[in-house]
């Protein structure tokens, strides 16, 4: 075990943990975060979801050790219920979810590409999920909710 | 849709924490009446005898406080469906109450009215028509409305409700609210099954497209899943699993674990294995290092052969309809058309593992599950760990999606299991590989479909006969063994007794085995929706080597396939319009409405499949129909899908859905729509791509990589949907009638651009490139 300070939605926490212990559980456990998921551990599903210095990665298979002074950003990073970020309003006005269990993954891949590639294509956006799974197959409204934040930020 | 914000009331805000939430809703809950009536036991008989609040009784469903806020308790739960929204619109409706003033609490053993299970399209019908909570909330109306009546001197006509408050008419300085009227008092009324229901006609709040109050949290990562859930001490469990199908345990090595860092336990009971440690992680560590020796597994049927082996079995026969004159008229048709189709076993393949939190101190027990079953948990769980079934409390928390019965109710034992075994609450999650290896899985079906038609192309005789093979299932109330942890702690699953089928005594079609176009004739009943009056509908059940258990719209999705591929086949043999052909043989209103609704929007011209002209290179187009009954009346969803074959590769697009919709009156047009959008894509994925994989030992599709869903990175079709409303009729299912359609449009569409008929799901670009090398 070792100190391990991590940088999550602005403000520094200091865990004593195995640095081989897979982000997630920094974040779903010790700082009892509800945004980032297990699905599958295996980095092939998005549940786990975090934006670490502005790129989406799979925390269920990166080590604590690896995300030391990165910036890391949740889904409840990005905004509250009360005053939700752009993308997430987007996802609320198209009630964009069934279950919702893998909306960390969407709307975090989503935000993170688009911060990167703001003028991307509609297949371009679809490309840039094709490893996230949403198993209610709500993908027509969380589609439709991307664009329209899409639109939102790059008119 | 434009901007539909969800209010975020206090409610919304109380999903956030349920600790605090239970705090803030406590005082509604002291004095609740616990205690069952004979009325009760009569009326509602072993349920009534489950500890829940007795259904016949008002305060059992429904309670005002002082403020006003209304407090609804109901049997059946939000699992991502949409009907938690639906039902506080129904209260709301009913009470003549804004919708915010609504809280409704649902699933938790000690609190709410037994529904039995969440499922099988179910929750609309029950709680939506003439009994349950829409009665309750009637009840309330009519009972305040009285009080409000008495106190004045005055009749009930003379008065009317609005938000809340109720007023004299004709004299506006007269207004009394629910809150002065009853608030914080029993209503202590007998449900009144006479109580007057609003018409569709005068609601405002029911058949809106109201938001999901649960929306915002979801989206801004604040709802708390039972996966969420952190209580005080909590310590966290891991399953270990046999390695193969039917390994029984050996040995166990528990020294190869201590001193791992925050180990606790190692538990073992007869063949079901768990650690138990301080953090998540550590306890996934620890399971990984025990260990375990276990002896190899009895074997599995070679996948190849598995749809030939299911012939040689030892069967269960049902007949569901016999007209005993079948294969005389099939002798006498003109043309006779005979085909086989296969579907495969499928998986829910949960987005998250299955997850649940037990608290088992002494003789009492507290549960948080996602199962669909509190009550039969509750029951089940006291089996498994001796207890009294009165001390076991249930409360459903959500988990991820579960589309039936995914690992929920085995993650619960597992969780109430170790939590017994260390006297602490214990978190249980499964690991991806145990999820997927061990869950009861959708049934796979063999069926065998021969029909005769007369000169003129018409259906004179329908034959179906199919094999399906079934272990376990639900546990309901006393088989724990129905899943894989109830099998290792040594319950036994139902038993299987081979039997030969006996004459039909009614007609029930809950299981879509009988096709739409038949009559239905059983007892000089037919109560069919089709024309066809020679018929005869088989099942024998077979024993599985996989669990097995309700997976979205179970039987009827497999058997719908069938028949709808079928009917299109006859349709080609008679070189008829697939639509008309259809309408032809149908003689059920509401059948026929979805049909033509989704033809109609998908601007269908009438011509014979295949298509004529297409290339037999590159990538052909082409159309296909469906439509069903679900379960014979509960629910009515017909489809057409446009398809591209790229003739090169096998694969299959879908381009776009047109959906038509029945399920009755709409409660929320905007709930029922997500409803026939994800099941139009779920049941393309099962299509297209899933199939449960096995070797000689172990299943072997464990992963996303190995059990293929479509992730968001697909073409998405465009979907349209045509909701048809039905004021005056009964609320039906919703949630499971669009995805019993797909499989078989997508093949029909297929076949029209291809000429190709695929008769085995999934359709992989594999399969479906084989079936183009063998065309003539």
């Amino acid at each position: 075990m070792s100190a391990i300070t991590l940088n999550v939605n602005g403000r520094a926490h200091t865990l004593d943990l195995d640095p081989a212990t897979p982000l997630l559980y920094a974040l779903s456990d010790d700082l009892e975060l509800r945004g980032p998921k297990f699905g599958c551990g295996l980095g092939q599903c998005g549940a786990c979801t975090a934006i670490v210095n502005g790129a989406a990665v799979r925390t269920c298979i990166t080590p604590v050790s690896a995300a030391v002074g990165k910036e890391i950003v949740t889904l409840e990073g990005l905004g509250t219920p009360e005053n939700p970020h752009p993308i997430q309003q987007a996802f609320i006005d198209e009630q964009a979810a069934q279950c919702g269990f893998c909306l960390n993954g969407v709307i975090l891949s989503a935000k993170a590409f688009l911060d990167k590639n703001p003028k991307a294509t509609e297949s371009e956006i679809q490309q840039a999920l094709s490893g996230v799974l949403c198993r209610c197959f709500t993908h027509t409204r969380m589609f439709a909710a991307i664009q329209r934040y899409a639109k939102a930020v790059a008119p | 849709m434009s901007q539909m914000k969800a209010p975020l009331t206090a409610e919304a805000r109380g999903i956030l924490d349920r600790r605090g939430f239970l705090k803030s809703a406590g005082a509604l809950i002291v004095g609740f009446q616990f205690a069952t009536t004979e009325t009760a036991r009569a009326q509602f008989g072993q349920a009534a005898l489950s500890g829940s609040p007795p259904g016949d009784q008002l305060d059992s469903w429904i309670a005002i406080a002082a403020d006003g806020r209304v407090t609804a308790f109901s049997g059946k739960e939000e699992l991502g469906q949409g009907i938690s929204t639906a039902q506080q619109q129904l209260v709301a409706e009913e009470l003549s109450v804004p919708f915010d003033r609504v809280t409704l609490i649902y699933c938790d053993t000690a609190r709410t009215p037994d529904q039995a299970y969440t499922s099988g399209s179910q929750s609309h019908p029950a709680n939506f028509n003439h009994a349950n909570l829409a009665q309750a909330a009637a009840t309330a109306r009519e009972a305040l409305l009285n009080m409000a009546a008495q106190q004045w001197g005055v009749s009930v006509e003379q008065l009317a409700a609005t938000a809340g408050v109720i007023g004299v008419q004709s004299d506006p300085s007269k207004k009394i609210s629910y809150g002065q009227l009853i608030g914080g008092k029993k209503l202590n009324l007998t449900l009144d099954k006479n109580a007057k229901r609003k018409p569709a006609s005068e609601w405002t709040v029911l058949g809106q497209p109201v938001g999901r109050p649960d929306m915002a949290a979801m989206a801004t990562g604040q709802f708390e899943y039972v996966h969420n859930l952190r209580l005080p001490g909590m310590l966290h469990g891991r399953v270990v699993r046999p390695p193969a199908v039917g390994a029984t345990l050996i040995d166990v090595d528990e020294d190869s674990v201590k001193g791992l860092p925050g180990f606790v336990k190692v538990v073992v009971r007869k063949n079901f294995v768990g650690v138990v440690a301080e953090k998540p992680w550590q306890a996934i560590q620890a399971a990984e290092k025990l260990k375990v020796n276990w002896t190899a597994g009895t074997g599995l049927p070679k996948q190849s052969e598995f749809y030939d082996s299911l012939l040689k079995q030892p069967s269960r026969d049902t007949l569901m309809v016999d007209s005993k004159d079948t294969a005389q008229t099939l002798a006498s048709a003109a043309v006779t058309l005979k085909s086989t189709y296969y579907h495969p076993y499928q998986m829910h393949g949960s987005m998250g593992s299955s997850c649940a939190v037990a608290d088992v101190q002494g003789d009492k027990a507290t549960l948080y599950s996602p199962t669909q079953g509190v009550w039969y948990q509750k029951s089940t769980g006291a089996m498994i760990l001796g207890l009294k079934s009165e001390n076991v409390r249930v409360i459903f928390q959500r988990g991820s999606g579960c589309y039936g019965l995914n690992g929920a109710d085995t993650v619960s034992y597992d969780a109430m299991i170790l939590s017994q075994a260390v006297g602490k609450p214990v978190r249980v999650q499964l690991s991806r590989k145990d999820e997927m290896a061990w869950e009861n899985y959708g049934n796979a079906w063999r069926i065998e479909e021969r029909a005769g038609l007369d000169a003129k192309g018409n259906i004179v005789a329908w034959e179906h006969e199919a094999w399906t093979p079934g272990l376990g299932n639900r546990p309901g109330p006393s088989t724990p063994g129905n899943i894989v942890t109830g099998m290792l702690l040594g319950f036994a699953p139902a038993g299987f007794a081979p039997a030969s089928a006996q004459p039909p005594r009614a007609y029930n079609n809950n299981s879509n085995g009988i096709p739409s176009y038949v009559t239905g004739n059983v007892g000089g009943i037919a109560a069919g929706t089709g024309t066809v009056k020679s018929e005869k509908v088989l099942v024998h059940n077979v024993r599985s080597p996989f669990w097995t258990g309700p997976l979205r719209s179970p039987a009827r999705l497999q058997n719908t396939f069938a028949h709808e591929s079928f009917m299109d086949e006859l349709a080609a043999r008679a070189k008829a319009d697939p639509v008309e052909f259809r309408l032809r043989h149908l003689r059920n209103e509401r059948v026929i409405a979805v049909l033509t609704g989704a033809a109609k929007a998908a601007k269908w011209q009438p011509r014979p499949s295949p298509k004529s002209g297409n290339s037999k290179t590159g990538v052909a187009s082409g159309r296909g129909v469906a439509c069903v009954a679900y379960e014979g009346d509960n629910g009515y969803t017909g489809i057409a899908v446009d398809v591209e074959v790229d003739q090169a590769t096998g694969k299959v697009a879908v381009k776009r859905m047109w959906v038509a919709i029945d399920a009755g009156p709409i409660s929320n047009p905007d709930g029922l729509r997500n409803q026939a959008e994800g099941g139009a894509l779920q049941g393309m994925s099962r299509a297209l791509g899933e199939e449960v994989t096995w070797d000689d030992q172990k299943v072997t599709s464990v992963d996303w990589r190995t059990y293929h869903s479509l992730p968001l990175g697909f073409a998405v079709p465009k979907i349209e949907c045509v909701l048809i409303d039905r004021p005056e009729e009964e609320a039906t299912g919703a949630g499971e009638t669009a995805i019993t359609v797909i499989a078989a449009a997508i093949g029909n569409a297929i076949f029209d651009a291809t000429g190709v008929r695929l008769r085995q799901v999934p359709f992989t670009a594999e399969r479906v490139k084989a079936a183009l090398a063998a065309r003539t």
